[in-house]
């Protein structure tokens, strides 16, 4: 009952007009401190809704409802339903530092499923760190970062790029030499070329170009780490100028299932991709979820054919359904004793055992490479044998330096001489 | 998320070092006939497989080809003491295909919990370089062409011998191109210096742009001085091609973009530039367009699936039409009330574009995709690697009879005297007997219309999404106001004139980040031209210059 | 014609002026201490006064001057970044990599301070970067423009030059501002930690003393004989130079002032809100600004105000009520409201009074331009 509280307080403030309204809010503050330990459990779901990474995070906050739906279904946490506060930060990174203020401070919420770019997050990271909240973010990232408010469920740089980069290289992937990484270029920087182009860029011709040329001799690939809609102009350029993926691969790692859904998919058969998760594996965990999703898709209006999941709605379901586990577990929606039950946690998923690491924020799960299907999806071309631990410091540019969040643990630290320096006392 | 978050949108090519020819390659002939009765045992076992492997290089038979497949799949399991292959329905075949089936005569399927023969992961280069030997005599051109591409990277100089009687047997023009320029690239590494040098000659006559790396290393490092003088003279050849072949892109490209820009600012140029209606909504007339385009399609997949590929056709007219009636609907519901005060037209087409592109969203979600007829897929190849894309010539095509229909109606026809005459003098129109309220609507929608057409040949090369719009308005403004407001022929040098200027500047520029520092280049020179002529390159002269 | 207010109304002005102070300076920040108001909405109005300031310049360039300029925001974001790399720096130390420059840097690889952060140690020289700069700016790029006759539309496509490229150079790392992610985590701010509600109420008292301030200062400028010519060159510039005026230096001094007055409304938004990135400083939240003020009222100092704290109000409030729906609602609400009331949110304030005093005026008493005096192209 608090969240229509809430709504009809700021409905009723919009009415009394703008000091009326700071007044209302701040009024009913209290009664929600009061109803917080018999309602329903508040979290928050802060994905983009409109603006230009709706395209993404859109199905990640049905993901979440429909998680949610299943968890209130199964009779809630500790006894108590979970209710989702939805919120709309429109792809502005301000106002993701707005809305979640209001989240943490205003709502109260007992957790936050969020963000989807980096920028977003590193805009909320330090309300979750001064209010001591609790964000889950689902997506793979850059990595350098790892803390204490945060649990990171997608991919650290060891989880994507890192065995892409040597698939591309291994006999199977059409190339043969290994290794290659940010810093340690066992590759001679003349044989690496980059571009970069600004957002909502249209017109890839020019690079298409220079790829073309660079890839004369049959000997290249192209890493795309393009973020939302400039893959299309990308790829339709790619596709109308002849580069093929039998000659020169594309890897993507920003670019899933429903990324694909927007593209004219024939041309980019054999493209490859690398994730943790494919919607085309057939194992039965995945059948089920793909399953059950496409049901809450039908009944939410969302057209069939756009009812696909990918790797960060895997993980965004995953992490509503680890948080519910540690709740029961911590018996409290503290989020301290929470963080403490989800370390080594684990819940069944569609790829298997899915862990948080005992001690670093971030999850353990396989790698997939995958190439483009002609039916819009992805087949699996090479996986990890088993599973991949998170690195959220590279081991390649940062080889003595972890992080550590339980017992008697600091967060980042860096080994010497065989003992841990924390930094976080480094710095006072 | 990803790298590429962090670094606005990024794109890496990363070259892998050619791949080698298997490692016993030429120097391991096979026994002479090899034993097919321990096959399957030799293959099984990681010690035998690669002699294995090598031995079927000796046999010329379609049901190798299959097996290797099958081996480098995954797919290939013993059965008794037979090779067998997982077929998509569950079941095992053999080699040629049959149906395995057991005593009963019942379909056999892998056993609960036996697995494929495993393939050493160093022996995958040599199975897909043999699969590559078998492919160059296979039935599909572009298999053909593409194994024969990868047999010339090899420098695995026992292809060249697969290779030549291929070419022997090929009779497809451009297949014999590739497979002429592999086998003198496989023949530069040739240990006999006479042949060296007449592959370099060839490459030379060719062009050839995938030998040019090779053919530089020989023309620096080969120590025999003929073929170091050929592999320069080479070099020197495919490289002034390649200058001629770049620049004719270049341009091609600029053209292009040049089109791109004014199919998306010409209905502005008539919205804005004619009428002055700032119509912050013209992105979302092009969305209109789009997502015409797109229903269309979605419409011919259900009912039409035979004809798809036409569906454009129909789109196209329609999309002028949908965004044509929306406009005239504007129009007459909201701006003509806003005559005259155009900066409430401003904020009320904001307000509106802002209700479009969420309703885009909602109805169609963001997943939507416009696929191009078959036709113009791919493209011509007007000189060697160098292919102008069906889609692009189009957009080029439509543009300009576009303008040129518009030109057209507007200075040639009594209807476009009328348009002309209002927008000059209103009240003395009027007074003349034109009905200016029917103008204005049938001009504001005209000026929709031609944005929607836009959007409906962007989709060709352009992303379908509700967003769609905010990239392009900022470029369409630019456009119409540096011609010169109101003036068509000023669009026309603005777009093509930021189009070539921009696409010969991106790749003169050096760096990481050429496609950014181009467009701040070409802002720049607008800003530098703004002050050279401060209203566009067509001033409007006399007293309507006084307004703008 | 414009707001050469009556001496009637003048008194009635300040009178709600100084309401809206009290109100916004003391009765809120009192409310917040004592509990009744929480600090997430002490804060969130902050942010809302912060940028009704950015209004206000807009509203003197465009509304008063008839200047469209889509630059403002780089204006505002000079105003963030100066006093966020400030900021930035009183935090060293304090980062996740815990070295002696700001954490961005070192995952862009840098590790020596370049030289043009180190003077924004300094608190003083961060405090003049972000008002003198934009001010210094301004007049560089009106001294270059104006004097050449660039004006209306010609203006606004060269601003919005301007600013499309310094998005695009902002995003670059090797700008050393942070790239995308722009800069954030700010820890204090004169030693004060921004995790402590009394800072950010402090802060929040200093921009609501700040906006009164903008206000008085740009109303006694509108009023001034300056801010006559003003209004004289939005509605008729030529007649303006026929009579012997500089146009260009009046021109050139209210683009500088209404730069100063956005880099302030940067320099008190960056600590309230935590954040500045490259996405506050393109052509898109150059027009936003536009919109607050169109919406409000073109030409009257309230209706910026109004305009800026009701929509960025609206949309805080629209995102969490209707999350799928509300660009719709805010849409449509731009659409009717301006259909309805011409001279906004003003216009419409004035209707409702002179709806209930009987009476059937409502255009003159803020003295609001009816914009059909405004001729051919209003950009």
């Amino acid at each position: 009952m608090t969240q229509g509280h809430t709504r009809r307080d700021f409905l009723k403030a919009s009415a009394l007009g703008i000091a009326g309204a700071g007044i209302a809010g701040g009024l009913s503050f209290p009664a929600i401190l009061r109803a917080q330990e018999k309602g329903p459990i508040k979290v928050g779901i802060l994905h983009s809704l409109s603006g230009t990474m709706a395209i993404s995070e859109a199905p990640i906050k049905e993901i979440v409802l429909m998680a949610i739906d299943e968890i209130n279904k199964a009779g809630g946490v500790l006894g108590r339903k979970v209710a989702p506060m939805v919120e709309d930060p429109a792809s502005n990174w301000d106002l993701f530092a707005e809305k979640s203020k209001k989240l943490l401070l205003q709502d109260k919420v007992a957790a936050v499923f969020g963000c989807w770019t980096s920028v977003s997050r590193k805009s909320v990271l330090p309300v979750f760190e001064k209010n001591n909240g609790l964000l889950f973010y689902p997506v793979q990232y850059e990595g350098e970062e790892c803390s204490k408010n945060v649990i990171y469920t997608g991919a650290t740089i060891n989880q994507q790029a890192t065995p892409a980069i040597d698939y591309l290289m291994s006999p199977e992937g059409g190339g043969k030499r290994k290794f290659y990484l940010t810093k340690v270029k066992k590759v001679p920087e003349s044989a690496i070329a980059e571009e970069y182009t600004p957002f909502h860029h249209q017109d890839y011709q020019t690079v298409v170009g220079k790829i073309k040329s660079f890839s004369a001799a049959g000997d290249a690939a192209v890493i795309n780490t393009i973020n939302g809609d400039s893959n299309v102009p990308f790829f339709k350029e790619l596709a109308n100028q002849g580069v093929t993926a039998d000659r020169t691969p594309t890897m993507s790692f920003s670019f899933a299932e429903v990324e694909l859904q927007t593209l004219d998919v024939k041309p980019l058969v054999g493209h490859l991709a690398s994730w943790n998760y494919f919607m085309s594996l057939k194992t039965p965990e995945n059948l089920k979820w793909v399953k059950a999703y496409k049901e809450w898709a039908k009944q939410r209006g969302i057209p069939d054919k756009q009812a696909v999941t990918d790797d960060p709605m895997m993980h965004a379901y995953l992490h509503v359904k680890l948080w519910a586990k540690a709740v029961s577990k911590a018996e409290s929606t503290d989020v301290d004793r929470v963080l403490k039950a989800l370390e080594g946690l684990d819940v069944p998923s569609p790829v298997g055992k899915y862990k948080v690491d005992e001690q670093n924020h971030h999850t353990w799960k396989p790698v997939y490479i995958g190439k483009i299907r002609a039916d819009g999806q992805f087949e699996v071309a090479w996986k990890t044998k088993g599973w991949v631990r998170p690195e959220p410091w590279s081991t390649v540019t940062y080889p003595s330096r972890g992080c550590d969040w339980s017992k008697g643990g600091k967060g980042t630290y860096d080994t010497v001489g065989g003992k841990r320096v924390w930094l976080s006392e480094k710095q006072s | 998320m990803a790298l590429g978050k962090a670094v606005v949108v990024s794109l890496a090519l990363l070259v892998l070092p050619a791949i080698p020819g298997p490692a016993a390659a030429g120097s391991a002939p096979g026994p002479g006939i090899p034993d097919l009765s321990s096959l399957p045992a030799r293959l099984e076992a990681p010690v035998t497989q690669e002699a294995a492997i090598l031995a079927l290089r000796e046999i010329s038979d379609p049901s190798v080809g299959i097996l290797l497949r099958a081996l480098k799949d995954g797919a290939l399991y013993r059965w008794k003491a037979r090779l067998t292959v997982l077929a998509d329905d569950g079941t095992l075949k053999d080699l040629a295909g049959q149906p395995i089936v057991d005593d009963r005569g019942q379909p056999v399927s892998p056993a609960e919990g036996q697995e494929a023969i495993a393939l050493e992961e160093r022996l995958f280069g040599l199975v897909q370089n043999l699969l590559d030997r078998l492919e160059v005599f296979g039935a599909e051109r572009e298999a053909r062409q593409s194994a024969a591409f990868k047999l010339g990277n090899s420098r695995d100089l026992s292809a060249i011998p697969v290779l030549a009687k291929a070419l022997d047997r090929e009779t497809d023009r451009r297949v014999r191109g590739v497979m002429q320029e592999a086998l003198n690239r496989l023949s530069l590494s040739s240990p006999d210096a006479p042949a060296r040098a007449r592959a370099a000659q060839f490459l030379g006559q060719a062009w050839s742009e995938s030998g040019l790396a090779q053919l530089r290393v020989v023309a620096a490092q080969d120590g025999d001085a003929e073929v170091k003088r050929a592999a320069q003279a080479a070099v020197r050849r495919v490289e002034v091609f390649l200058t001629w072949r770049n620049l004719t892109g270049y341009l091609f490209n600029g053209v292009s973009l040049g089109a791109v820009l004014l199919i998306m600012s010409l209905g502005l140029a008539v919205t804005f530039g004619l009428m002055g209606i700032i119509n912050m909504a013209h992105g979302e007339m092009l969305m209109l367009g789009s997502y015409t385009a797109y229903v269309v399609q979605e419409i011919f997949a259900a009912r039409f699936t035979a004809h798809q590929d036409y569906f454009f056709f129909v789109a196209l007219p329609l999309s002028f039409l949908v965004a044509g009636v929306v406009g005239l609907a504007i129009e007459s519901g909201i701006i003509r009330f806003l005559y005259g005060r155009p900066l409430e037209t401003l904020i009320v087409t904001w307000g509106i574009g802002m209700i479009f592109q969420q309703s885009a969203r909602l109805y169609f979600g963001d997943q939507t995709s416009v696929n191009s007829p078959s036709w113009f897929r791919g493209g011509v190849e007007v000189m060697r690697g160098l292919i102008f894309p069906w889609s692009r010539i189009f957009i080029v095509g439509l543009s300009l009879l576009a303008l040129a229909a518009l030109y057209l109606l507007l200075q040639r026809s009594y209807a476009g005297l009328r348009v002309r005459a209002v927008m000059q003098n209103r009240g003395m129109a009027s007074c003349l007997g034109v009905s200016t309220r029917r103008i204005d609507a049938l001009t504001f929608a005209l000026g929709t219309a031609l944005a929607g057409v836009a959007g409906c040949a962007l989709a060709l090369i352009g992303t379908v999404d509700p967003e769609v719009g905010k990239t392009y308005i900022v470029d369409a403004f630019m456009v119409v106001v540096l011609g010169g407001v109101g003036k068509l022929l000023g669009a026309v040098v603005a777009s093509f004139g930021i189009g070539l200027s921009n696409k010969i500047l991106e790749p003169s520029i050096g760096g990481t980040a050429a496609a950014i520092y181009a467009k701040v280049a070409i802002l720049a020179l607008v800003i530098w031209f703004l002050q050279w002529r401060p209203t566009g390159f067509f001033p409007a002269k006399g007293r309507a210059a006084e307004g703008a | 014609m414009g707001p050469t207010l009556g001496r009637r109304s003048w008194d009635a002005h300040l009178l709600w002026l100084a309401l809206f102070g009290i109100v916004f300076i003391v009765v809120l920040p009192l409310a917040n201490a004592l509990g009744f108001l929480s600090d997430y909405y002490l804060n969130l109005f902050g942010k809302y006064l912060s940028l009704a300031i950015l209004a206000l310049g807009m509203d003197l360039i465009w509304g008063y001057t008839g200047i469209l300029s889509l630059g403002q925001a780089i204006f505002f974001g000079i105003g963030a970044y100066s006093i966020g790399m400030h900021m930035m720096l009183e935090g060293t130390g304090q980062g996740v990599y815990g070295e002696p420059v700001p954490d961005f840097m070192i995952w862009n690889q840098v590790y020596q301070l370049p030289l043009f952060w180190k003077p924004y140690t300094s608190f003083v020289f961060a405090l003049g970067s972000s008002v003198v700069l934009p001010a210094a700016l301004a007049a560089l790029v009106g001294f270059l423009t104006f004097r050449r006759r660039l004006r209306g539309t010609y203006f606004a496509i060269l601003t919005q030059a301007i600013a499309f490229a310094v998005w695009l150079m902002l995003n670059r790392n090797e700008m050393k501002l942070g790239g995308t992610n722009g800069l954030t985590d700010f820890k204090s701010i004169l030693g004060f930690s921004l995790g402590q509600p009394a800072t950010l109420r402090a802060l929040y008292i200093f921009t609501a003393a700040a906006l009164v301030g903008a206000f008085l200062v740009s109303r006694w400028l509108v009023r001034s004989k300056t801010g006559l010519v003003l209004q004289a060159i939005r509605d008729n510039e030529r007649r303006l130079e026929f009579l012997g005026y500089n146009v260009a230096s009046y021109k050139i001094f209210v683009f500088s002032v209404s730069a100063a007055l956005a880099g302030l409304a940067g320099l008190l938004y960056a600590p309230q809100v935590g954040i500045i990135t490259p996405s506050q400083v393109g052509v898109l939240p150059s027009l936003e600004i536009v919109i607050w003020v169109a919406f409000g009222g073109r030409g009257t100092l309230w209706g910026a105000l109004l305009g800026a704290i009701s929509i960025n109000w609206l949309r805080s409030v629209l995102t969490a009520t209707y999350p799928s729906l509300w660009p719709i609602i805010l849409g449509g609400l731009f659409v009717t409201v301006i259909l309805f009331f011409p001279q906004g949110l003003v216009g419409l304030g004035n209707k409702l009074r002179s709806l209930g005093k009987g009476r059937r005026i409502f255009l003159t008493t803020l003295g609001v331009a009816p914009a059909s005096k405004v001729e051919g192209h209003p950009l």
